[in-house]
């Protein structure tokens, strides 16, 4: 098996979540040849786990909304730090792609008059996210999943891709080199175009909402090959994670569950959120228990519940509770909906409809009856907003011929993500990704990978079989940089990121010492060496970016800069790129001038 | 699959267990204890994992959301097809060896991985869903919500694939080239049952897909750990129509007369 196998095609996607699915059947419908890449079964990326519902301004549960406003939130979340075209481009786009899935045989919930009902979310002025109960991302990627095997796409399941082909650093991308999971048999793709759609980094962190697929291979990916990096200071800790019990920890509570009437509570019973609202979130929040109520029934003179803030917000409101001794019993606070019985009459079938599988996860893992009693939470590693920076309109990365989309991307979320948003996120982006990753194959023709570079391809990823036995394993390495990223969390520190900087440097040789032998076929030591690389890559852009943005702002906050400088920090970007001397590079990148009509668009929505 | 009594109670300073995890690939195998401590709240794939991550680097096993979600840790526990991410430890009873082998009714790939591909090519073989034309005013459709219910059950499915697993008709009779399984006739009962969808699927169920070899032992609905009611609600429906279709005369007279679907 020292050969590999050889694959031509137009468009090579690799990821088959949402973006990447939407991507595929896209490229495929131009009449790409059209490859997609997973490392899972197909149906089982990420995507499946989304629950809450994907947010687009169709408004049709209140008829106040439109593209303008959900721009405007999308902006005002994000810290205008958002690529600003993306933001507009998402806003305007998402109804049409929520409403094709629906002529592809998605089935959400209904209003009443028979149309695609909206939910409430935070930071959303409006109910604006289009949901299935609470499994809205198992809809999403069915519904793409059967429709894309019917369009003539070639599909490599549980197969990873572990480089990108070009003829030097910063040319253009020619194709990829993977492996089969199962056999270790090694393939060699030639394209025209590579759209990467490989999800985000949560393995990097300990307590995560991710799964073993977000190992950051996309960022690290088009890191290394010589493609800019952008916003990586900027991690999303959702504010509830299952805390108990340990097994479980950090496995992810919907916002839906807020959405739907939830509360969250100290030990002390009280119903913290109502304690710190930040200023500019004033004008739209409640300030008592009663309108927040009213708020969630629909009422509309009613303004949302302080449970429904931002998810940073939330999530360092959580996190004061427990250092100030108020926490649960396992180091969370608590999340009640059982409360609604005094609301309704059948507030035990209410909940179990609008939250099935929180109802499912909670007795099964935690042996908690949601309808009856509190659920414990705490702050959990959810997303990335940062990513390979991208144009707006295409999606081509800094690098000829490479393309990003879904939660890979740099861009629409800014400084901080709304939920929701990125489930649209997917299937708007997914699909240009798809439609310009198509043309640019077309129009460039496909001229093939050079064998130096496919040999050295192929060295790289062998390379960690070779290393003799008994070293240290990847395991105890991966642990190792969860418990160093614990300085890079969710309040954050000059002193303790250094440190976490000097830890990630130090285990970079570990990394690439450490032996996984037992031969190519299934070996998890083998994928997970590999995986290392990928993770110390977005470690360490994540920490360089954190330590340099000296301020408070979305999902950044600095214990040391706990404000948010707008003359200083509030007018660039970070981007990251790996230098010719192999070192990682953090620069500054002004934020392009907004257009005036999209200035105007937030200006008409600030104080509402 | 519900949550289950307790069985062992875990201390909180955690116990010793033994795992009986089959070892091997599609040409030979055997069982191989590994002896873990277990802490209280684990479930069997914690436990698995515990396993590939001190003695068997090399252990193979599907997993991706760790909730239940994904359907990807089937195997079977002590005999039982499970989701190993959602069966806890403290349901079983670890004075005994707990026994974790792979599913039985697809080829073995490694350890507790199976080829389950078979499935994916039976989805592209069933006719895909095809909608009406839109004929609400703004160019889309309207649905009630009691209309969708029923296919929303069927839309739960995560494609874990223990319901083929268990079904006699694919694990003991392998009747894999005639036979679609339950988790195919959910697909087609969700497309069938879809308020929208104008798709013919009845004729292939009947001679393509296999309907007939079901005999509605119920063993599939029993494993649906996303509790669909395989049979009631999905399979006896679509043999009704399969039986309206070809063997009652009336009914079809009356299908001339009245658009497939109301
Ligand atoms: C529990 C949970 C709930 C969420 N709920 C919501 C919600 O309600 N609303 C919302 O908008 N967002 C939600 N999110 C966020 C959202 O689900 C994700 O951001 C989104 O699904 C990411 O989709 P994606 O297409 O970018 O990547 P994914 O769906 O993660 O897919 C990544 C794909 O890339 C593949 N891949 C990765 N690396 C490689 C490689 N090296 N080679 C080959 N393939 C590779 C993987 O196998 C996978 O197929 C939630 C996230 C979680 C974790
Ligand atoms: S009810 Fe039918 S499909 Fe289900 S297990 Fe029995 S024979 Fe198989
Ligand atoms: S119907 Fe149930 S048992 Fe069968 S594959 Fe779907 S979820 Fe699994
Ligand atoms: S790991 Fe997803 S269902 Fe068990």
């Amino acid at each position: 098996m020292s050969d590999w196998v050889t694959h031509e095609h137009d468009v090579v996607v690799i990821g088959a979540g949402g973006a990447g699915i939407r991507a595929a059947i896209e490229a495929s419908a131009s009449g790409a040849r059209t490859a997609l890449i997973c490392k899972s079964l197909l149906g089982k990326a990420h995507t499946v786990m989304a629950e809450g519902g994907m947010a687009a301004a169709m408004a049709h549960n209140d008829d106040r909304d439109s593209w303008k406003v959900h721009f405007a939130d999308t902006m005002r979340g994000g810290q205008y730090l958002n690529n600003w075209r993306m933001a507009e481009l998402h806003a305007k786009e998402a109804p049409e792609r929520v409403r094709e899935l629906e002529a592809w045989g998605a089935v959400f919930d209904r209003t009443k008059d028979g149309r695609i009902n909206q939910r409430n979310f935070g930071g959303h002025r409006f109910p604006r996210l289009a949901h299935v109960g609470d499994r809205t991302g198992l809809e999403l990627i069915r519904t793409l999943q059967d429709h894309c095997v019917h369009k003539g796409i070639d599909v490599y399941m549980e197969t990873t891709v572990s480089a990108l082909l070009q003829d030097s650093p910063g040319s253009r991308v020619l194709g990829c080199v993977g492996y089969d999971r199962q056999t270790g048999q090694l393939h060699v793709w030639h394209a025209g175009a590579v759209v990467l759609a490989t999800g985000g980094v949560g393995k990097a962190f300990k307590v995560t909402s991710n799964s073993w697929e977000y190992t950051g291979d996309g960022h690290s990916l088009a890191y290394h090959a010589g493609a800019e990096l952008m916003d990586m200071e900027f991690v999303q800790f959702h504010p509830t994670g299952m805390v108990w019990p340990p097994s479980v920890r950090g496995i992810l509570v919907t916002e839906g569950v807020r959405g739907e009437g939830g509360v969250l509570r100290n030990k002390e019973g009280r119903r913290f959120m109502f304690d710190d609202i930040p200023d500019n979130y004033k004008p739209s929040t409640a300030d008592n228990e009663d309108e927040g109520w009213r708020y969630v029934t629909g009422d509309k003179s009613a303004r949302r519940p302080p449970e429904l803030l931002t998810r940073d917000h939330v999530a360092r409101c959580i996190n004061r509770e427990v250092k100030a001794g108020r926490g649960s019993p396992h180091g969370g606070v608590f999340l009640d909906v059982s409360w609604l019985k005094s609301k309704m009459k059948d507030h035990e079938a209410h909940i179990k409809k609008k939250l099935p599988s929180m109802y499912h996860q909670f007795i099964t893992l935690a042996g908690v009856d949601i309808t009856r009693e509190p659920m414990e939470v705490g702050p959990t590693m959810h997303y990335i907003m940062g990513g390979v920076r991208v144009d707006g309109d295409t999606q081509m990365s800094s690098v000829d011929g490479l393309f990003a989309a879904g939660e890979v991307a740099a861009g629409l979320h800014g400084a901080n993500r709304l939920g929701g948003n990125s489930l649209s996120d997917l299937i708007v982006f997914g699909k240009r990704a798809g439609e310009f990753a198509a043309r640019f194959a077309r129009e460039k023709g496909a001229p093939r990978a050079g064998n130096a570079a496919i040999d050295a391809a192929v060295r790289t990823t062998l390379e960690p079989l070779a290393r003799p036995d008994g070293r240290e394993g990847p395991y105890q390495v991966q642990y190792a940089l969860q418990e160093v990223m614990q300085g890079v969390g969710i309040v954050r520190e000059e002193k303790e990121m250094a440190q976490a900087i000097e830890g990630i440097e130090a285990l970079k040789p570990r990394a690439a010492a450490c032996s996984a032998p037992k031969g190519r076929a299934y070996n998890p030591g083998w994928h997970t060496a590999l995986d290392l690389r990928h993770m110390l890559t977005c470690a360490e852009a994540i920490a360089r970016s954190a330590i340099e943005r000296k301020e408070s702002r979305g999902a950044q906050f600095r214990e040391d800069f706990p404000k948010k400088d707008d003359a200083n920090f509030g007018t660039f970007n970070h981007v990251v790129r790996k230098g010719s001397d192999g070192r990682m590079q953090v620069s500054r990148r002004p934020l392009a001038p907004i257009r005036d009509d999209l200035k105007q668009v937030i200006e008409e929505n600030k104080n509402i | 699959m519900s949550s289950g009594k307790v069985i062992t109670h875990i201390p909180e300073s955690g116990r010793d267990a033994i795992f009986r995890v089959w070892r091997g690939d599609s040409t030979a195998g055997q069982f191989v204890d590994y002896k873990i401590r277990v802490q209280p709240g684990m479930v069997v794939l914690d436990a698995i994992h515990q396993i590939q991550a001190e003695q068997a680097n090399d252990l193979a096993v599907r997993w991706n959301c760790k909730a239940g979600k994904c359907g990807s840790c089937s195997a079977e526990v002590n005999g039982m097809p499970r989701l190993m991410c959602m069966t806890r430890l403290d349901m079983l009873d670890l004075d005994m060896p707990v026994i974790v082998e792979p599913m039985k009714a697809f080829p073995s790939i490694r350890d507790l991985v199976t080829d389950v591909s078979w499935n994916y090519a039976v989805k592209k073989r069933i006719r895909p869903f095809r909608p009406r034309k839109p004929d609400a005013p703004d160019g889309t459709w309207r649905m009630q919500q009691d209309d969708v219910d029923r296919v929303q059950e069927f839309r739960k499915c995560i494609e874990c694939f223990l319901c083929q697993d268990v079904c006699h008709v694919l694990r003991d009779h392998h009747k894999h080239d005639e036979f679609i399984g339950p988790r195919f006739l959910v697909y087609s009962a969700a497309l069938e049952m879809h308020p929208l969808d104008a798709e013919h699927r009845v004729g292939d169920l009947k001679n393509e897909h296999g309907i007939g070899y079901c005999n509605i032992t119920k063993c599939c609905t029993k494993v649906c750990p996303e509790h669909i009611t395989i049979t009631d609600n999905a399979i006896i429906p679509l043999k009704e129509r399969v039986v309206d279709e070809f063997y009652d005369p009336v009914t079809r007279l009356f299908r001339i007369f009245r658009p497939k679907k109301a």
